[in-house]
């Protein structure tokens, strides 16, 4: 059980800043993950954590002691790799124990330690297998087991579920919660799938370019993204962008796309936006589940719109629809029985009380 | 939809096939065309593979001059009367079994050091140490003979410099034996370092970097990680460079001619020696045919369990 703090922690690769100075907290038995895009520099912290790469700069410490020269065997830590890194000529038995038989561990605790860790993976009887004679998420259970019988301070993954097949991510990514609720050991995890970070996480960390662009929660991050990126990154599909400026009509602001296309503001939004100046370049960002069709019944903030449909994806409890704004790609997410086709019109409503403005120069949401 | 479809297919006229003759339908088989394709390969084995080997065991059974047959006669008095035979089958051993150990160990530190070498300089090396074994052995092991020599040879002359020798390198059995390991090892250890090169450059880092955390050090890596994903280059190169080196024959003929008083023969030289110099060819081929028993229990010793150990990963 350990808390895990870096502090100003760099990474250099010959002239190029792979890392750029991040600092983060990791609270004993969180379970935090770090996600962004390739070469943000994601695995390469967590590669400095496990003590596999050097570290050009900064500090990091776990449990309070400074690492940075502690070699990884001396940091008390587990890694789970992407390509599973299994010792494919020793045994399922002999790979999750190889770590316990070289700190000369008596045989009656490894035994009772694989024995545990094969029960709450389930592969029990692939002990005596070799990894070859294995499936994909079989070897990505031995894997974990491997981490697991260590009973290590901290557990790295580093893309673990990247190598498997879309159905048997979603099963491990479920494994991996569970075994992180039985064994609630602190937990560095990296992925690029921002679906894996939202369902896994007690925390995301998103980077990119190698800095930190944003922590916090899940529901945080999809919520109150405090840059555009983040606002991207995080949900599927993603975050609509539209070049827009603001307009004051009296006591009301409204958001301005083009000649034709005006929506008013509700007040609490308006209130939060009336200080901002008209002339700053502007983007107004939708999530898809705000850009709906037209009802009946809408809510104070919803403001219709006319959409010409360019393609409409049904998928089953919803269906994808794609238009252009102003030139904008824009998708939306309707009822299924909107009567929503290829290429045709369609009524639709913009919930603006989910709105996000984003300074289009600085890129910050407002 | 479904009309238009039957209707273009009913269209198309089946395709009538003539009965082939039973001669056409053999030329015909994929096993037939691969025997034929395999076959200038098979006949230029038998010219000069198989025929030679019969041809050789049938001069084993004659007698000197070659004109009666005497059966086993050449072997048994080989076995049982001839002394210097077992001189052979010893020095032969010796001479095969502590070169390929040596060129065994040194390939392997060579191509670990190689290995860690980065990328940018590593060509370079790796060209500079296989020279020795580019070179035509003859030649090389000439220049050796030189190197060797007690009253004029670089080595002695170093030596003599920090109050050494003068060795007898080739002179005295002991050292005649120790040069001719030396220079075999010398020729074939770039041999073992390129083929362990490849082989470490196939064992994934993230194994190693696993063996990192799990706690394993620098010997302990080597001793799990490493050697057993090499084992099965090990075993073929090792099985390879026996044989070779077993019936090496150019470097010994060069730097000693079997002696001193025949105690660095190997077969191959000794089999030269008493067939072609001294004029007895049933002998020689009889010396030279005692290679392959030996050399065929290394090869099932060493092989046995290869297949079942095949491609773990």
């Amino acid at each position: 059980m350990a808390d895990v703090t870096l502090r100003k922690l760099v990474k250099m690769y010959d002239q190029v800043q792979a890392v750029k100075g991040i600092d983060l907290e990791i609270k004993d038995k969180e379970f935090v993950v770090l996600v962004g895009p390739s070469g943000c520099g994601k695995s390469t912290t967590l590669r400095m954590i496990a003590g596999l790469e050097e570290i050009s700069g900064g500090q990091i410490l776990i449990d309070d002691d400074v690492v940075n020269d502690v070699p990884p065997k001396d940091r008390d830590i587990a890694m789970v790799f992407q390509n599973y890194a299994l010792y494919p000529h020793m045994t399922v038995h002999e790979n999750m124990s190889f770590g316990l038989r070289l700190k000369k561990f008596p045989k009656a605790e490894i035994a009772k330690r694989v024995g545990e860790a094969a029960r709450i993976l389930d592969i029990t009887e692939l002990l005596e297998r070799k990894p070859k004679a294995l499936s994909g998420g079989q070897r990505q259970r031995v894997a974990m087991g491997r981490a697991i019988v260590r009973n290590p301070k901290v557990f790295l993954f580093d893309e673990p579920l990247s190598n498997l097949d879309a159905k048997l991510r979603v099963q491990m990514r479920i494994e991996i919660k569970k075994v992180h609720q039985t064994v609630r050991t602190t937990t560095v995890y990296v992925t690029h799938d921002q679906i894996e970070a939202m369902t896994l996480a007690d925390r995301v960390v998103v980077m990119n370019g190698g800095v930190i662009e944003q922590v916090g929660t899940p529901q945080e991050l999809y919520h109150n993204p405090r840059t555009r990126f983040v606002a991207a990154f995080i949900g599927s599909p993603s975050m609509n962008f539209v070049p827009c400026r603001l307009e004051s009509h009296a006591d009301q602001l409204a958001v301005r796309i083009s000649n034709e296309i005006a929506f008013f503001m509700p007040e609490q939004k308006a209130a939060r936006y009336k200080k901002l100046s008209g002339d700053g370049q502007l983007l107004l960002g939708l999530r898809p589940e705000h850009l709906t069709d037209m009802r009946q019944h809408m809510e104070p903030g919803c403001v219709p719109f006319d959409a010409q449909l360019e393609v409409t994806e049904p998928m089953g409890m919803e269906t994808f629809v794609y238009f252009k704004m102003n030139g904008a790609d824009m998708c939306g997410r309707v009822n299924p029985n909107a009567g929503a086709l290829d290429g045709g019109p369609l009524k639709m409503a913009a919930d603006l009380n989910n709105m996000h403005l984003i300074d289009a120069k600085t890129g910050l949401v407002l | 939809m479904v009309d238009m479809t039957a209707g273009q297919s009913a269209a198309v006229p089946r395709q009538i096939r003539k009965p082939k003759s039973p001669i056409a339908r053999f030329f015909g088989r994929r096993s037939t065309i691969a025997f034929l394709m395999a076959l200038p390969l098979i006949l230029l084995i038998g010219v000069l593979v198989i025929y030679p080997a019969f041809y050789s065991l049938h001069l084993a059974t004659l007698n000197k001059r070659m004109t009666e047959f005497r059966g086993f006669d050449n072997f048994s008095f080989l076995l049982f009367k001839k002394d210097a035979f077992w001189t052979v089958v010893y020095s032969s051993c010796l001479f095969a079994v502590s070169a390929v150990i040596f060129k065994a160990f040194i390939g392997f530190v060579v191509a670990h050091f190689v290995h860690n070498i980065p990328a940018k300089g590593q060509r370079k090396w790796r060209g500079m140490l296989l020279i020795p074994w580019v070179i035509p052995p003859a030649m090389s092991t000439l220049a050796w003979l030189w190197l060797f020599d007690s009253s004029y040879g670089a080595l002695n002359w170093t030596l003599a410099k920090i109050g050494i020798g003068p060795i007898p390198w080739i002179g005295e059995p002991g050292w005649a034996r120790f040069s001719v390991i030396l220079v075999n090892v010398w020729f074939g250890a770039p041999f073992f370092m390129i083929m362990y090169l490849a082989s470490l450059k196939s064992v994934p880092d993230a194994l190693y970097e696993a063996a990192d955390i799990d706690g394993a050090t620098w010997w302990q890596k080597i001793r799990y990680i490493t050697l057993p994903m090499m084992r099965n280059i090990i075993a073929i190169t090792t099985l390879f460079s026996l044989i070779v080196t077993f019936a090496n024959f150019d470097i010994v003929r060069v730097l000693t001619q079997g002696g001193p008083l025949d105690q660095t023969h190997l077969f191959a030289t000794w089999a030269f020696e008493i067939g072609i110099r001294s004029g007895d060819i049933p002998l020689g081929a009889s010396v030279s045919l005692f290679m392959v028993p030996i050399l065929a229990i290394a090869a099932v010793f060493i092989l046995r369990d290869i297949n079942k150990r095949g491609n773990e990963a």
